[in-house]
């Protein structure tokens, strides 16, 4: 069985052989790679900020909301991922399928509305 | 010749190399093609011309710009992470090119690199790693503005991920089988494509493909590249060939996107009504045709949805996603347990 698997490793070897090519062929004919100069300037190596000099560093505080967005994915999408393997026999579970599901789902709509409730779903 | 690709060797590396090849290089090309297209028919829904200069009404403007991209100075801010940096934009584009060897183009084994059995949930786990890639080049930039883009990114991304995962559920439990394959040859056998499968398989459809436009930030969705506001997103800081890597990335996400919503709902390279028989003779086009002709629409729709939408604001994005998307994909997995278990008929 894994023998089917070979051809996604050759995939994967392919893949990565795109960018390195590309960034190989890049630095034979670009400025800075191995045969041209590029010219040297202390402004063209700053972060870009709309061509004024830049302010501070952009390692900074964000806001928290980011986090919040990020637990709850991990909640709901291991959810779906408990559901795929439902979903496929669910022809076999039949109606003792259908009741748990509507249970499961029921847990996660009660949770989904206590995360509503709490306000973790608005934005500003 | 004919001990090398009938043997074991030839069925598990030369053939499907060969097939990867004319894969990676029929990407590119769709890529360089849907660029073209894409400026040229914005640029006339807009009356404007568009390119015009290279090549015939500007045909070769995207061969002249891969070109450009090769030869543009690689610049890295110095502030930057360098090795983070120079590894984002292949952390994105491979596991956008990955996926496409579970993606049958035709039907039998010839037009797939390979079916593996859990060929659906390869695809969503792979292409998910892509979101790593733009928090990765976002935060390596070490600058304000791809900073910002890439947190709006990722937060985008997972959002419409979890609705997307709740649009796909029901094809599965029609189909019993995550293979990509099983779920076109389900289609035949019914009859119908799922999109017609009024009101579940259809509003999964329209779950799954507005799910799969927020996931690849195109408009009305492209936030994290919004230029009015970011210049270009996370991927600012890029130049060169190593932005030439995103932009691949990013397309080759749009024509997986596309590719998977034609299997699962549009009957993949299934004719129409593929089993009324009075239509037969729409057999002599090939299967291939028949899936790429699909694909393309859905390409052509994203061009279509660039030109007419505005752009959403950030709030109006996440409340879409986590207040209308995910509760209607919650309910249409139950109206599917439900339709599938008492439709009169079954």
């Amino acid at each position: 069985m894994p023998k089917e698997y070979i051809p996604i490793l050759l995939f994967l070897l392919v893949a990565i052989s795109v960018p390195v090519l590309g960034l190989l062929a890049g630095k034979v004919i670009r400025p800075g790679g191995f045969f041209f100069r590029a010219s040297r300037n202390p402004a063209k190596l700053t972060p870009y900020e709309c061509g004024v000099d830049t302010e501070g560093n952009a390692r900074d505080r964000y806001g928290v909301r980011f986090y919040i967005i990020s637990i709850l994915f991990v909640v709901f999408d291991v959810e779906t991922v408990f559901l795929f393997p439902w979903a496929i026999i669910y022809n076999k579970l039949a109606l003792f399928g259908l009741i748990e599901m509507l249970i499961f789902l029921g847990f996660l709509i009660i949770g989904y509305i206590y995360v509503w409730q709490k306000g973790a779903l608005e934005w500003v | 010749m004919e001990n090398i690709l009938s043997g074991w060797v030839g069925a598990l590396v030369v053939i499907p190399l060969i097939k990867i090849a004319i894969i990676v290089v029929g990407i590119t090309l769709i890529v360089l093609a849907m660029n073209w297209i894409e400026r040229k028919a914005i640029a006339h829904m807009q009356i404007r011309l568009g390119p015009m200069r290279v090549g015939w009404h500007g045909l070769l403007q995207p061969v002249a710009d891969a070109i450009k991209f090769l030869l543009k100075e690689d610049v890295i801010p110095e502030r930057a992470d360098r090795w983070v940096f120079i590894l984002a934009p292949a952390v994105a584009l491979i596991p956008a090119f990955i996926v496409y060897s579970v993606i049958p183009f035709g039907p039998g084994k010839t037009f797939i690199v390979t079916d593996i059995n859990i060929g659906i949930l390869f695809l969503i786990a792979v292409s998910s790693v892509g979101i790593l890639g733009i928090v990765l080049g976002g935060w390596a930039s070490n600058s304000k503005y791809p900073l910002l883009g890439a947190l709006r990114s990722s937060a985008q991304m997972i959002s419409y991920e979890v609705a997307m995962g709740f649009a796909i559920i029901p094809v599965l439990m029609a189909v019993q089988s995550l293979s990509l394959v099983r779920i076109v040859e389900a289609q035949k056998e019914l009859g119908w494509w799922f999109v017609f499968l009024a009101p579940v398989g259809t509003l999964s459809f329209f779950l799954y493909f507005f799910c799969g436009v927020a996931e690849t930030n195109r408009l009305p969705f492209d936030l994290p590249e919004a230029e009015t506001e970011l210049v270009a997103g996370f991927h600012t800081e890029y130049s060169g060939f190593r932005f030439s890597l995103w932009v691949l990335a990013e397309y080759a996400n749009m024509i997986t996107v596309s590719s998977l919503a034609t299997l699962m709902f549009w009957g993949g390279w299934l004719r129409p009504f593929p089993n009324v028989s009075a239509l037969s003779f729409l057999d002599v086009i090939p299967g291939l045709v028949w899936f790429l002709l699909k694909m393309s629409a859905f390409l052509f729709l994203y061009i279509w949805f660039r030109a007419t939408f505005p752009r959403f604001r950030f709030d109006q994005l996440m409340r879409l996603g986590w207040k209308v998307f995910l509760p209607l994909g919650i309910v249409n997995t139950m109206a599917a347990g439900v339709i599938l278990l008492y439709w009169p008929g079954k």
